[in-house]
């Protein structure tokens, strides 16, 4: 996916959450943390733009809750959460850039449960990639990009990486 | 930067990049502290055995609160009516516990070097030095770095003075590392007869006179002074050390403008802090408490929280 492409998929599904939710009364979008955050800042400043409404926005990060600790050799590092409104009752919506065995999903719901009690979730997804190990189903997707389990989608976000770009590559060895 | 460390013993053994990749997790960690919900399952199923051969009340709390915030079971040995009242080594304490599945000891000590002993004798389990002797303290040291690190964004180029009992202090050695490390110079001050012989070979100096040992500090930190000193002759009384060495607002007066107070705990107040300071708006004494939960669970998760790396 070029630039373009990515902001056309962005600017699609904040219309969809619109269309869900019946407006962003209740919205709130939460992204997870690295680059669901850069994802949910954009999808906000979308909405913004079209609904006049700025939705509450956070970041979510799920490392602690994090079913595959045990076997990450380095730990992966802690970056922080900042959900500085109350999501009992709101619809969140998640925002993450890939999804694949669903196993993040799982953890982020687990993660903000512990926060409040949320009117809801829904989960939207700049690249769907295939490949579940959860029963865990995206509401909204930028992008279906079937992919081997040999391969890696590797999504470059100007806000962390500097560029903008999304690839499928091969996964190397070792 | 990646962490390898399974233990920690003194903060010695870590370089400038580790000891600010800790303190940065800790400052995720302290924002768990302000959720509903505290708790998370980072080190689920871990156990985590802490044993006390000396009374402790605040390092101990402060280490179980941050093994059960991650979700590890926390288990309380006291050495007081234990198996080591009957004649136990602390070797065959070590064996006991790495078959009861200990993944992690923490251990304070009153004899010098008993976590390095208890880590040689331990197979698999993690050690955490919660105060040896008179030696190292270095999760006090951690926490104390944080607290003044978090006030003043670096510690590159600021000054610390450390006033009171050096001779019998485990926090102080490790502060002045801790202190040293991230580029922050120290001065300590006190009784001479409160001095090791080799207080010059510290990277501090040594400034008797502690009002112009506050001079130009960013901090000032006080050393808890115990009463049995003043039994044992190093000083006369409490009263007349509070005069000399006290802290007092004069004291502070002389520091730099807006210089922070800090103290270990427990205080002794009225003796080397008067409650003024302690309860003032330079203090961080409670800060430092708070900290001291946020240090130690990003140390056990970082020691504790990935796989083994084989």
């Amino acid at each position: 996916m070029k630039a373009e492409d990515m902001e056309r998929s962005l600017k699609r599904m904040a219309h969809e959450v619109v269309e869900r939710n019946r407006g962003l009364e209740k919205v709130a979008l939460v992204g997870i943390q690295r680059r669901g955050a850069p994802l949910a800042q954009r999808m906000a400043d979308i909405l913004t733009k079209f609904e006049g409404l700025k939705p509450p926005l956070g970041k979510l990060d799920i490392t602690l809750y994090r079913d595959d600790l045990t076997l990450r050799y380095p730990q992966p590092l802690v970056r922080g959460t900042d959900v500085s409104f109350d999501i009992t009752g709101q619809w969140i919506v998640l925002v993450d850039d890939v999804i694949f065995t669903g196993r993040t999903a799982r953890a982020a719901l687990d993660a903000l449960m512990d926060m409040g009690r949320p009117a809801g979730v829904q989960l939207a997804v700049l690249v769907d990639r295939g490949h579940r190990e959860l029963p865990i189903h995206p509401d909204y997707v930028g992008k279906n990009l079937p992919t081997s389990l040999d391969e890696l989608v590797d999504v470059k976000l100007q806000e962390v990486d500097g560029r903008e770009e999304v690839w499928i590559c091969e996964r190397e060895e070792g | 930067m990646t962490w390898t460390h399974h233990s920690l013993l003194d903060v010695d053994s870590l370089s400038r990049e580790e000891m600010e990749l800790l303190l940065d997790q800790a400052g995720h960690m302290e924002e768990l502290l302000d959720r509903p919900i505290k708790k998370v399952p980072a080190l689920r199923g871990k156990m985590v055995v802490n044993i006390f051969f000396e009374p402790s009340t605040r390092t101990r709390v402060s280490f179980e609160l941050a093994e059960k915030l991650l979700g590890a079971d926390a288990v309380n040995w006291s050495a007081a009516g234990s198996s080591t009242k009957k004649g136990e080594t602390l070797r065959d304490t070590a064996w006991t516990l790495e078959a009861m599945g200990a993944d992690a000891v923490v251990i304070r000590h009153g004899m010098p070097g008993a976590p390095w002993y208890l880590k040689s004798k331990l197979k698999r389990a993690s050690v955490f030095n919660a105060g040896d002797g008179a030696h190292a303290h270095p999760t006090q040291a951690l926490l104390d770095v944080y607290t003044l690190r978090k006030r003043l964004g670096s510690l590159d180029g600021r000054r610390v003075t450390i006033i009171g009992d050096v001779l019998h202090s485990r926090v102080v050695r490790s502060n002045v590392q801790a202190f040293t490390t991230l580029g922050a110079s120290v001065v300590l001050s006190g009784p001479r007869t409160l001095m090791p012989r080799e207080v010059e070979a510290l990277p501090a100096t040594y400034e008797p006179d502690p009002h112009r040992a506050v001079e130009g500090s960013d901090a000032v930190y006080l050393l808890r002074i115990q009463k049995e000193r003043a039994e044992q002759g190093l000083f006369p009384s409490e009263d007349e050390y509070h005069r000399r060495y006290g802290a007092d607002r004069e004291l502070l007066a002389r520091a730099k403008e807006g210089a922070f107070v800090m103290h270990p705990g427990p205080m002794n107040r009225g003796v080397e802090i008067a409650s003024v300071l302690a309860d003032g708006p330079e203090s961080l004494i409670l800060e430092q408490v708070r900290s001291g939960v946020a240090v130690r669970m990003a140390l056990l998760y970082l020691c504790l929280g990935g796989g083994s790396g084989s």
